[in-house]
């Protein structure tokens, strides 16, 4: 199956599941399908990174198999890992059962299939429907994981040293997502496709807001936008993501907030802006309180 | 010249330029061109980012290259190829070049400082290409000039077209439509800024258009701004590079927090190992390991704020104490040819761009005579804040290792050093540089070790390793 075939059905098919994608993006969400290569996502924090992969999961009706990355992640638990509770079950069911069977056959039946645990990785690799697999926050895992990717990523493929090689029946769509907070290894980065999502430009954040908000005044949703905008021109410690203002555009429906004047944005900046320091320096040059 | 030879070409100088583009990234963005096709030229430029650039830092350097190698237009585009209709031998288009010298009097400039300023106030980036082209396009060239010569130029282009007069037109023009007034005056400057790197790239545009690519590829790509020189760094990178400090620190932080805990195991504790093999039938299952003492350092930094060397010292200083939490306790001191203590300007989660201010502000009362003098401030040191060494404290001295021919006072250094765990010397020049002139960089070497210190990447992977 051919996942998107253009760029410009790409922009099109995501956009009906709620994610408006820019050129870029949806440029490169087409090649990722085409080339069957995985694409990594780098950008702050609440861009939209995660919800891509989610997008393209809905956009195509593929299932969404996902593989959230923690500092001290194993081979364990991303790939798979025997079940050796039940293989000792089945060592102890045959030696008790009387007539006693042949030591290599049991030592062949522990593994084999039926005690195998597969993980997200191996889990995506042998699906036969379409899938989308979500690696999140790759930059949390430590450099050894990487390692492990590695053959999945290049060659869809997953080696059991008791099973021997498991190949990719159908090549998922995978999505790397990360913040940054660490240099993923050129190894990894050759093996993607690069995607730097940035905060949207005014007009786009605009009808994001609008479409995941749909009770916003569009008066209150300009006036939203250009404040968001304006704070991000601060040098802030962590500039408001798309995230945020949508979760602000929800707090002003709650608070049922008609006007966005400089009251109503000193009293609920604490829902976009996180720090001390950055309330601090956006109240005094957005001039709030006077 | 055929599509592939440019595709080539491209990727070669990328890689002259040092993006890392391995021979399969090539291939990929052959294949990738061959699924999305020639037909826009965005489409082509996202094509080449997603193939070919792996790191966000390195897209400014691919945006200028794309730019030389896949021009938006040709010499003056559409508009000019109206202008010029007649144009048809190349005598009448000499002449067309020289109407256009004639066609720019102080009226046409005028309407072209209006149309920038509306466009500005937009921020219609669209129509800012547009006017940069037009506007190197008629205040740019540089005719009689011979063969060869770069007949373009960005710099002729920007002074006759007052830049600082559009500034302060903009700015009045953002306060009028209720913005705050420093607010209107970044925003402003940031705008005009970006619309003096389009008229530069335009110029470059043209430039390589008449005499190749590869020529202006060599000479205009500036590094990328990790990489970028300290002492070379003009305004406009000085602020890219303050809004690096805060990630680079969060990057540090979080490698340091990640190499910490991978050594957590410590020696084996016998007894508690002894005790939980009883579970096991006397068996050592498990073994247990004694904490490890997170060891940490006592930083003082001692930071030369004269003249240019003073943006080194504040991102260092910035990015030290934005890692503070890996040292058990920092001191800050700033000298030209005085010595102060600024320790108490960098509070806990405090504003970057306030303390970068106030530490500017701060330097003149490091200076009594305005010329820097590091014999003096060692001595000073020595004398008013002996109490901030001790055995636990590892001094960092920041500076250029320029003291004016002055006394170096080796001795008072080589006391100071001694009293302390380590000590190391930061020097934002290039080695190449040291001991020319007035640089005692070998003589304060031999004393204190010293390190080269450029930009944003060496500096991080030194305050790693101190860390």
């Amino acid at each position: 199956m051919t996942w998107f075939s253009s760029p410009a059905e790409a922009t099109a098919r995501l956009a009906e599941v709620g994610y408006l994608a820019d050129g870029p993006t949806a440029t490169t969400a087409f090649l990722a399908g085409t080339l069957e290569k995985p694409l990594l996502v780098e950008g702050p924090a609440g861009v939209g990174k995660t919800e891509l992969a989610k997008a393209v999961s809905r956009a195509t009706g593929a299932d969404l198999v996902r593989l959230q990355c923690y500092e001290g992640l194993d081979e364990a638990r991303a790939l798979y890992e025997w079940n050796y509770k039940k293989q000792l079950l089945r060592i102890q069911a045959a030696g008790s059962d009387g007539q006693g069977q042949d030591w290599s056959q049991t030592h062949d039946d522990v593994f084999s299939e039926e005690f195998l645990l597969t993980r997200p990785l191996l889990t995506a690799i042998r699906r036969e429907e379409p899938t989308v697999l979500l690696i999140d926050e790759v930059d949390k895992t430590d450099v050894e994981v990487e390692g492990l990717l590695l053959e999945v990523l290049s060659d869809f493929q997953v080696t059991i040293p008791e099973l021997g090689t498991v190949s990719a029946v159908r090549r998922p769509f995978v999505v790397l997502t990360s913040n940054a907070s660490r240099e993923l290894s050129e190894a990894v980065k050759r093996r993607c496709l690069y995607l730097h999502l940035d905060y949207p430009d005014s007009e786009r954040e605009k009808e994001i807001v609008t479409s995941q908000v749909p009770g916003l005044p569009a008066k209150v949703a300009e006036q939203l936008v250009t404040v968001v905008g304006r704070l991000r021109e601060l040098e802030l410690k962590k500039a408001p993501s798309i995230a945020e203002s949508v979760d602000w555009a929800r707090t002003l429906i709650a608070l049922e907030i008609e006007d966005l004047d400089a009251k109503a944005i000193d009293d609920t900046l604490g829902v976009v802006l996180k720090h001390a320091s950055d309330t601090e320096r956006a109240v005094r040059e957005l001039r709030l309180r006077r | 010249m055929a599509l592939l030879d440019r595709h080539i070409e491209f990727l070669e100088a990328l890689r002259a330029a040092g993006l890392p583009v391995s021979l399969s990234e090539g291939l990929d963005a052959a294949r990738a061109l061959g699924a999305v096709g020639w037909g826009s030229r965005t489409q082509v430029r996202d094509v080449y980012a997603a193939t070919l650039v792996k790191r966000h830092s390195q897209r400014p350097t691919f945006d200028a290259l794309f730019e030389l190698y896949f021009p938006r237009l040709v010499g003056d585009g559409v508009a000019g190829v109206r202008a010029d209709d007649a144009a048809l031998d190349a005598d009448v288009a000499v002449d067309a070049r020289d109407a256009a010298v004639l066609r720019d009097t102080a009226a046409s400039i005028r309407l072209l400082q209006d149309q920038l300023v509306d466009a500005l106030a937009t921020d219609d980036t669209e129509r800012l290409r547009q006017l940069a082209a037009e506007a190197v396009g008629r205040l740019g060239a540089m005719p009689g000039r011979g063969p060869g010569l770069s007949s373009w130029s960005s710099y002729t282009t920007l002074r006759r077209l007052a830049p600082d007069e559009v500034t302060s037109r903009l700015v009045q023009g953002l306060m009028a439509s209720g913005w705050t007034e420093e607010e209107a005056e970044r925003v402003a400057a940031r705008r005009v800024g970006a619309y003096t790197g389009l008229v530069e790239a335009d110029a470059r545009r043209r430039i390589a258009e008449e005499r190749g690519p590869a020529h202006i590829a060599d000479v205009s790509v500036r590094p990328t701004i990790d990489r970028l020189d300290f002492l070379s760094a003009r305004r406009a990178d000085l602020e890219e590079l303050r809004r690096e400090v805060y990630p680079l620190a969060r990057r540090l932080a979080t490698r340091l927090t990640q190499e910490h805990h991978a050594r957590r195991r410590g020696p084996l504790d016998v007894r508690r190992t002894v005790r939980a093999s009883i579970a096991s039938g006397g068996v050592p299952l498990e073994t247990h390991h004694k904490p490890k003492r997170p060891h940490r350092n006592e930083l003082v930094v001692l930071c030369d704020v004269s003249g240019s060397v003073a943006n080194f010292a504040s991102f260092t200083l910035m990015l030290v104490f934005a890692l503070r939490e890996a040292f058990s306790k920092v001191r800050a001191f700033t000298f030209v040819d005085e010595v102060h203590e600024v320790t108490s300007y960098f509070t806990p989660g405090g504003d970057m761009v306030d303390t970068m201010t106030r530490l500017a502000e701060a330097s003149a009362y490091a200076a009594r005579f305005g010329r820097t003098n590091y014999g003096r401030a060692f001595e000073l040191f020595a004398e008013r804040h002996a109490d901030a060494l001790g055995p636990k404290t590892s001094l960092l001295v920041l500076g250029d290792a320029r003291s004016n021919y002055a006394d170096l006072a080796l001795p008072t250094l080589r006391s100071i050093a001694e009293n302390t765990r380590q000590a190391w010397w930061l020097n934002p020049e290039a080695r190449r540089q040291w001991d020319t002139g007035d640089s005692a960089a070998t003589r304060y070497g031999e004393v204190v070790p010293m390190v080269e210190c450029r930009n944003l990447t060496q500096l991080g992977e030194f305050v790693h390793r101190i860390a």
